[in-house]
């Protein structure tokens, strides 16, 4: 590592990480906006345009709120548990890469922060560690309704993650390769040509089961509706995080708005081509007619610009669902976590070995 | 890639400290999630010596599964400080406790000390591997060409251990 690699990783760091911080004051405001469009209601609309700027008085008032610890909650791991839950999604964006590479000074960087060669399973890896901040959360409230609601993210967690990793076994499978990197380069090939309608390899055209698997344990290991029994607000009044308020509370709030970018990041980078551009924008480049270091900064702009896209697609989509779905009853989401999707995601790869096997791909 | 001094010692001295913590805390909680955090300090050090993918699965599955699976467990038996206390050895027991780990700490510093690491290197170096595409790559190409028979075994024998696990569970049931 020299000075050039130290400021291109410092760059790329902070291009992933501004972002990543200020996923929760918007999408706290595109959820409430959203919900209240599903419902017919207004939603914040008084301060800045369209309720634009609400996110600001309520920063300052979780900031301002007093902040007492309960005297019967567990000190240590009470404050450590908020913590615990926002370090994974910044460990996990790490990896994701969100844009190609460009040459600077005969230098290749990659826009990825970390390429590391087990790719996603550092994803799922690091995944894994996020129920440890709510069990700790709801252990250590020492409250019933709290506990409950740590129990039931353990199992549901543990169930799911299971479908996850497997699901993800087709897409290793096809590109036969675990680089999230190679992976996302992969999927720019032509997979079809339909008249004017170029098909791009994109994960979802050749594994469409393996995403829809995909797409619902996200939903589950990000604790969202229709998966939600951790907090189960009508049942746990607000599950493992009961005894928290003020900045701790927020914390939780931000761990789960960014937990929802990770999934999007990951969804998008594994079956929507992850930077490839979106149709239209290569002839867009085209007609712009730029050469050298500017068409290659034009060119990665383009990139990061169509993976932000796809990204918000989905974080859209979650707010979408959640409002539109109900809550799954506990025995339901055990029988469809191993009954439903385990056995799914296990005949995904069988299907995808014999597809191989008759090179489909 | 030598290994930097300063995180091995790091992650050396929280591993240590924090095994103390699974030994001496009173409640079992707290000595699960204790030992979560030796496991990380593993994986740190797994990763140092260049072997990611060994220290993502030590993550994933002991980290992320395992110790959930038994901090689960502990949480629904409800296990608390006192109902552990019945399961305290005697006096002969703990003797015998201490005497055995003393020794086992002794012939470990004996074998750093006194042994030297073998003369000649395997076929598999880091410049291989990083050659062959990575140690994920070059590690799942053994494992379903040379070392079939033994995986395919391991399955089996975990397959056994499921099927074990829930013909108990249902006898006890009905």
């Amino acid at each position: 590592m020299d000075t050039f690699d130290w400021v291109a990783t410092a760059v790329k760091i902070l291009i992933v990480l501004v972002p990543l911080l200020s996923v929760a004051p918007v999408m706290a405001w595109v959820e409430r906006r959203g919900s209240a469009l599903m419902q017919n209601r207004k939603g914040p609309n008084r301060i800045g345009p369209l309720g634009l700027l609400q996110s600001i008085p309520d920063a300052i008032k979780f900031m301002g709120k007093e902040d007492p610890i309960p005297g019967h909650v567990e000190k240590f791991y009470y404050v450590l548990a908020p913590l615990a839950s926002l370090i994974v999604p910044f460990l996990t964006f790490a990896v994701i890469p969100f844009a190609s590479s460009m040459t600077i000074d005969g230098r290749v960087i990659n826009f990825q922060i970390a390429d590391l060669n087990v790719g996603f399973l550092f994803i799922l890896a690091v995944g894994s560690l996020g129920v440890y901040g709510i069990i700790m959360a709801g252990w250590s409230s020492n409250n019933k309704y709290a506990l409950l609601g740590s129990l039931r993210s353990s199992s549901q967690m543990i169930s799911y993650e299971l479908s996850m990793g497997l699901s993800v076994i087709g897409i290793v499978m096809a590109f036969s390769t675990v680089h999230l990197g190679e992976i996302a380069r992969a999927q720019g090939e032509v997979l079809m040509t339909l008249g004017p309608l170029t098909i791009p390899k994109w994960g979802i055209f050749i594994q469409p089961l393996g995403f829809l698997i995909f797409l619902t344990t996200a939903f589950a290991e990000t604790n969202r509706l229709p998966f939600d029994l951790p907090e189960g607000e009508s049942e746990l009044v607000a599950g493992y995080h009961l005894e928290y308020g003020s900045m701790k509370f927020a914390l939780f709030m931000m761990a789960e708005y960014m937990n929802m970018a990770v999934a999007s990041g990951f969804i998008a980078s594994l079956y929507f081509g992850g930077w490839q551009m979106l149709p239209g924008m290569h002839s867009v480049l085209d007609v712009l007619g730029l050469s050298g270091l500017t068409f290659d900064i034009v060119r990665v702009a383009f990139e990061a610009l169509s993976f932000l896209l796809k990204l918000c697609f989905f974080m859209w989509f979650f707010v979408w669902v959640r409002w539109t779905l109900p809550r799954f009853r506990y025995d339901q989401l055990m029988d469809f976590g191993w009954k439903v999707l385990l056995p799914l995601s296990l005949a995904n790869i069988f299907i995808t070995g014999v597809m191989i096997y008759y090179r489909w791909y | 890639m030598d290994i930097s001094p300063v995180f091995f010692y790091s992650f050396a001295a929280v591993a240590i400290a924090f095994s103390g913590m699974v030994v001496l805390k009173k409640s079992p909680i707290a000595s699960a999630l204790s030992l979560v955090i030796v496991f990380f300090c593993f994986g740190g050090l797994y990763a140092m010596l260049d072997a990611h993918l060994v220290a993502a699965l030590q993550i994933l599955v002991y980290a992320g599964a395992i110790m959930v699976l038994f901090i689960f467990v502990i949480m629904l038996l409800n296990i608390d400080a006192p109902s552990l206390d019945t399961m305290r050895a005697g006096r002969l027991g703990r003797f015998m406790i201490i005497a055995l780990s003393i020794g086992l700490l002794s012939l470990f510093i004996w074998a750093f000390k006194e042994t030297t690491p073998p003369a000649s290197v395997g076929a598999f170096t880091p410049q291989r591997i990083q050659e062959a595409g990575g140690n994920t790559r070059v590690l799942s190409e053994l494992l379903f060409s040379e070392y079939i028979l033994p995986f395919e075994l391991t399955s089996v024998l975990l397959l056994g251990a499921i099927v074990g696990a829930v013909a108990i569970a249902k006898r006890r049931s009905t």
